[in-house]
């Protein structure tokens, strides 16, 4: 850097001395309503999210103060007690898992063809895609009880008549959760560049060539994400099996599909009805699990995610 | 001053005799060497393998090209050039049935490959593809490994012979096997642009098309990376007719055979823009001697 300028005579002194203080004024001076603003603004938005969190906090604190006394390994392996001294969690997490399996195996294939359709094959402005874009958004909308009452009416009875089975639970569910799918798959396929599609058809290769074998595998981590966060919400959903037979108490663990069923969130709910202190103690013990399985699971989602998401 | 010979890097003193016939006609920067072009009259490669007749493309109703009648000769480079907006991308996607991937695009007239209507009812435009190759603007490698990128074709076109020989070759073909043969499994993002592109050549060359359309194909490289594949364009061109688009007139006086000239017209009433040919010659006429102002104008870098 040189050295600074130093003017000779006194009024060029004073002319300098002048205009370097008009330039230090204008570059140092943010008028103080800015600077008030910017932090009342600053402290709003740190406030929101400490709003957010603090609630999750409260609600995993209370619950794991609650439960404690009967969070052990007897809470998973014990069955179903109309004692609360030997009532666990045993049958209900064997129902969740086989209703979650079930539920995969609907909204994967259904999820990930409606994406594919949607973004792969149906042109943009076809009245078919429009309408259901336009339903898939509505149906991520709908309440969850609804579906409940549909499976009820549709699928345990009507036309199905499935009865009050595993089976019955996860088609509901899997309804529940498609539209969820629908929209996160579309957006993994979305995502995959354009000149991915027309360096592979430039090929020769077929658009189902190209769909199969370039755009689903670059768009699985984004799809496994989407699918992860939809089960995550379908192990948590209570409404839509209460219209199913979670009145219904099952004693025994559900072992397949057409077996009758029943799940965590069911459970919880059926010992917070309870009368006995005892059973409060153990519904939240049983919540912390639930949440801890929540989180697990959107966790590894994000993970996922992170690691395995394509950048362009 | 550019010379149009291979070797450009050489630092070689100018010679005289080396520049065009008439340097009076020479526009300002460009030489031509006469012998690289003494092949062209031979009735052998004039072959045609593309025969335009009135082709227009438009999209939603609006032009985009005009009238394009040309023909395209075997085994040589074919250079398109012209102002942005004059509608050469969209030309050449007609060339290999591209722009039926854009629901709004219509082209009309005709256009023979072989012979062959290419827009005929009962052709493929999948079966179009594999016979011409393209290669496009931005290096667009699969997010794969270099071994794969260049297998896919082959694999989903049930190629027969030995892969791993056919990837070989590929890599060969596009003078890149010396530089990935030890690292065939590292994912194709981590080469450099100019690699990139050459991969995607090699992609293209591994399914052995007899076309290569290159759409722009060194407006995203560096001049090393471009001079590569300009070099690599000269060898392919023995085995392979070319069609490239470029937006670098040097690049095409370097390497084309035969240019064509494209221009923006516009419709003021309307507000439509589309491009229509101007002139279409050997690379030598168009850069030495052209028939129209406006190729001259073009050339000379007084307009454009």
């Amino acid at each position: 850097m040189s050295a600074r300028f130093e003017p000779r005579t006194a009024r060029a002194q004073v002319a300098i001395a002048g205009a370097r203080g008009v330039t230090a004024g204008v570059l140092s001076d943010q008028p103080r309503r800015d600077v008030v603003r910017n932090s009342v603004f600053a402290s709003l938005l740190f406030l929101a999210v400490v709003v957010g969190l603090a609630g999750l906090a409260l609600l995993v604190g209370d619950n794991l103060v609650k439960g404690w006394p009967r969070l052990n390994a007897d809470l998973l392996t014990n069955g179903t007690s109309s004692l609360p001294a030997n009532a666990g969690l045993r049958s209900a997490i064997v129902g969740t898992l086989w209703i979650m399996a079930f539920v995969i195996l609907f909204i994967v294939p259904v999820g990930v063809g409606s994406a594919v359709f949607l973004e792969e094959y149906a042109s943009r402005e076809s009245r078919l895609a429009r309408a259901v874009e336009v339903n898939i958004q509505n149906l991520a909308a709908v309440p969850s009880i609804i579906y409940g009452l549909l499976g009820l009416a549709f699928i345990a009875r009507g036309p199905l008549s499935l009865g009050f089975t595993v089976l019955t639970a996860s088609i509901t569910l899997a309804l529940l959760v498609l539209p969820v799918v629908v929209l996160v798959a579309r957006e993994a396929i979305r995502a995959v560049p354009s000149s991915i599609r027309e360096g592979s058809l430039a090929l020769g290769a077929t658009r189902w060539q190209t769909t199969r074998r370039q755009i689903l595998p670059a768009a699985v981590p984004g799809i496994a994400t989407g699918v992860i966060l939809a089960i995550s919400r379908a192990i948590g959903e209570t409404a839509p099996l209460i219209p199913l037979g979670a009145a219904t108490f099952v004693t025994y663990d559900p072992s397949g599909p057409m077996s009758g069923f029943t799940a965590m969130p069911l459970v919880i709910f059926n010992w917070v009805k309870q009368p006995q202190e005892e059973f409060q103690v153990l519904a939240a013990a049983g919540i912390v699990v639930l949440l801890a399985v929540l989180i697990a699971m959107n966790s590894f989602a994000i993970w996922l995610r992170n690691r395995y998401e394509q950048r362009w | 001053m550019i010379e149009l010979t291979k070797d450009r890097f050489s630092a070689k003193a100018e010679d005289p005799a080396d520049a065009a016939t008439d340097p009076a006609r020479v526009p300002d920067g460009i030489a031509v060497r006469p012998d690289r072009f003494s092949q062209a009259g031979d009735p052998e490669r004039l072959e045609p393998v593309f025969e335009l007749r009135d082709i227009s493309v438009s999209y939603d109703g609006k032009p985009a090209v005009k009238d394009v009648s040309l023909d395209i000769h075997r085994n040589e480079i074919t250079a398109l050039i012209g102002p942005s907006g004059c509608g050469k991308s969209t030309l050449i996607r007609c060339l290999n049935r591209m722009n039926d991937l854009v629901p709004s695009a219509e082209v009309t007239g005709r256009l023979l490959y072989h012979g062959e209507d290419l827009y005929g009812p009962k052709v493929d435009p999948v079966q179009v593809r594999k016979l011409i190759g393209m290669v496009f603007q931005k290096p667009n490698p699969f997010p794969k490994s270099i071994y794969d990128n260049i297998a896919f074709g082959p694999r989903i076109l049930r190629m027969e012979g030995d892969l791993d020989e056919i990837v070989e070759r590929a890599l060969r073909g596009a003078a890149l096997w010396d530089e990935v043969k030890d690292r065939l499994d590292a994912n194709a993002f981590g080469m450099s642009g100019g690699q990139q592109q050459r991969l995607c050549i090699a992609r293209c060359i591994a399914v052995e098309p007899d076309v290569i359309l290159m759409d722009e194909p060194c407006s995203a490289l560096d001049p090393i990376s471009t001079g590569k594949i300009e070099d690599l364009m000269m060898e392919l061109k023995r085995r392979y007719s070319i069609v490239i688009v470029t937006h670098n007139m040097q690049q095409a006086a370097r390497v084309s055979d035969r240019t064509a000239f494209l221009m923006v017209e516009l419709d003021a009433a309307e507000g439509d823009r589309w491009g229509r040919i101007v002139e279409y010659d050997e690379t030598e006429r168009i850069f030495t001697n052209p028939s129209d102002p406006r190729t001259e104008d073009y050339v000379s870098g007084k307009v454009g």
